[in-house]
């Protein structure tokens, strides 16, 4: 039993340095907030201050694309949901013809790099003569919304018993009230979960966004444009503070709804 | 006395739509796909679809307008010695930052799947998942502060006594540069850095499925630790490596955000298709060098698909 009572010290000591460069430079995003330095990247910071999150609320310049990425964020979401608990339906009753080649399909948007999806859209636009607008943007998010929604969906279906839906159908109740009373809730933090991290996903994305937003700015794409040229940098790390909690606030309460069970969400992206 | 039908009367259109279902269960069936499948049908495919139809015309080098007739000419373009330096480029950095990931994620995969329990695996879980899910923009941006000449690596290595040795790698030929964020050694940690997570968790899957007593038959019959590690652990684990490679190198393969904020300034695919579809307005050219991920990606998946990987994800 030598191999399986305690690690030994040089697998500790990597398993630890990596989890360490895993989390530490997201640390030092938070310290760049507060530094006195306004030009450069300077470490240590020479001095630490608070004026950097009121000159980023008074800049006009921001609120705008931090509203149309909520915007774009929330209908996407709502879109992924209703699209990916069908899909998830269907996959979870039967086999089917096909049912394998529509998983891919599911699956693609998200495992080819989005600068596929991007130009892809890009070029359907162009072909089509489809100008850009907030919709172009939630065409493209919907689209890789709906396998998060649909890897959520789909495992909470699989272990839903049949027998309780056949116990209510026997009972009296029609499809869709056994839907409505049944099903959905107990689907319900499933559905949360996976929404939940859809938002994020969506709320975040810079990569296909470049490709369909056309001269509308998300709030990514207005930090991908301080990143290339830097007004005020601290007013940038505030912005990112602001981008890092919408995310890691979802993404963590997903993991709490579907803890402990067999379909921890967030175990892919 | 009549017998009594033993089902309810129906109640509405609810019941009668019900019943249909029950004696048709297709129909419900086509009906649940069709929403989901239209869209990803019509959007999604018909985009990709649109991609490889741009890349078959061509731009006329007079007007700057784009020729809607069928040619081979713009792949032709690709191995123009310049175009194909960036696809060599591109596809030896995916390589590389793969290699970095897989090196990285062994000890923390294996850890997390072997040695941690309770709360210590949920503590491993949530320190993997969290980075995963963080904002991708948020990430690289931590780098370039990190990163920069005047940033923490710079005064970590002089606070050590180190800078000579920070100076003798960015004095290195090609993979160095005037400091680490406009260098190939900068973009590749920084790739490595964002692509950690999808090959810790497969990877951890992997090697999770190994049976214990596997491990402890081979220390039974003598083996050292480095070679039940090279005769048990690692092949029993490569099908969820190969598994993580497919992210990190797919990934890779279409990033230019990356590259654009920290690196030297040669080209990645991802750039070069999104510059000629902006400013240069060379969409088909665009459209040929995006194909070229996908093409990559397709025979990658092939050989993985034979190694046994999917079976890990």
């Amino acid at each position: 039993m030598r191999s399986d009572s305690r690690a030994p010290l040089g697998l500790t000591l990597g398993a630890a340095a990596g989890l360490l460069f895993l989390h530490v430079p997201i640390l030092l995003i938070f310290l760049y907030a507060f530094t006195t330095e306004e030009r450069t990247y300077q470490f240590p910071p020479p001095g630490l201050t608070l004026k950097w999150f009121a000159v980023a609320w008074n800049r006009a310049d921001i609120w705008p694309p931090l509203y149309l990425s909520l915007q774009v964020a929330a209908i996407s979401t709502a879109l992924a949901l209703v699209l990916g608990t069908l899909v998830a339906a269907a996959m979870s009753r039967a086999k089917f013809f096909g049912r394998d080649r529509i998983s891919l399909l599911i699956l693609l948007p998200i495992a080819l790099p989005g600068i596929i999806t991007g130009m892809s859209l890009r070029s359907a636009f162009d072909v089509m003569g489809i100008p850009f607008s907030t919709w172009t943007i939630v065409l493209g998010h919907a689209t890789f919304c709906i396998v998060i929604v649909f890897n959520n969906a789909v495992a909470r279906f699989r272990r839903l018993s049949g027998s309780i839906v056949e116990a209510s159908l026997d009972l009296g109740a029609n499809g869709f009230q056994t839907f409505r009373h049944v099903i959905l809730p107990n689907l319900g933090s499933a559905l949360l979960a996976g929404g939940m991290l859809a938002f994020a996903l969506s709320f975040d994305e810079v990569i296909v966004t470049t490709f369909t937003a056309g001269q509308q700015s998300t709030l990514p794409i207005w930090m991908l444009n301080e990143l290339v040229r830097p007004r005020q940098r601290p007013v940038t790390n505030v912005v990112a503070i602001v981008v890092f909690v919408t995310t890691f606030v979802p993404v963590l309460a997903a993991y709490y709804l579907t803890r402990g069970g067999s379909e921890t969400a967030g175990g892919g992206k | 006395m009549g017998l009594r039908p033993v089902t309810l009367p129906e109640r509405g259109p609810g019941d009668r739509l019900t019943s249909l279902f029950w004696r048709r269960p297709n129909l419900l069936l086509v009906l649940l796909l069709a929403p989901p499948l239209l869209w990803l049908g019509v959007v999604y495919l018909g985009s990709l679809a649109a991609l490889l139809l741009q890349s078959f015309f061509s731009i006329d080098e007079f007007s700057g307008l784009v020729v809607h007739e069928f040619t081979l000419k713009t792949y032709l373009e690709l191995l123009r010695p310049s175009n194909f330096d960036i696809l060599l480029r591109t596809v030896g950095m995916a390589v590389a930052v793969t290699l970095g990931c897989a090196v990285i994620a062994f000890p923390i995969a294996h850890y997390a799947a072997r040695y941690a329990r309770g709360q210590w695996k949920a503590a491993f879980y949530l320190g993997v998942m969290l980075p995963l899910w963080s904002s991708y923009l948020v990430k690289v941006y931590a780098w370039k502060l990190i990163l920069s000449k005047e940033g923490i690596v710079t005064w970590a290595t002089d606070a050590a006594g180190a800078s000579a040795v920070l100076n003798a790698v960015l004095a290195l030929p090609v993979i160095g540069g005037n400091s680490l964020s406009t260098s190939y050694i900068g973009t590749w940690i920084v790739f490595v850095y964002v692509w950690l997570p999808y090959m810790i968790l497969p990877m951890q899957a992997a090697l999770e499925r190994v049976p214990a007593s596997m491990l402890e038959a081979s220390a039974d019959l003598g083996a050292t630790r480095a070679q039940t590690f090279r005769t048990v652990i690692l092949p029993l684990a490569l099908p969820g490596v190969i598994a993580g490679s497919i992210f990190t190198f797919s990934l890779t393969l279409g990033d230019y955000i990356i590259p654009q904020i920290i690196g030297s300034s040669r080209l990645f695919i991802g750039q070069a298709v999104y510059t000629l579809q902006g400013t240069a307005g060379n969409i088909p050219l665009a459209a040929a060098f995006a194909v070229v991920p996908i093409a990559v990606m397709l025979a990658y998946l092939a050989v993985a698909r034979r190694m046994g990987a999917f079976d890990a994800l």
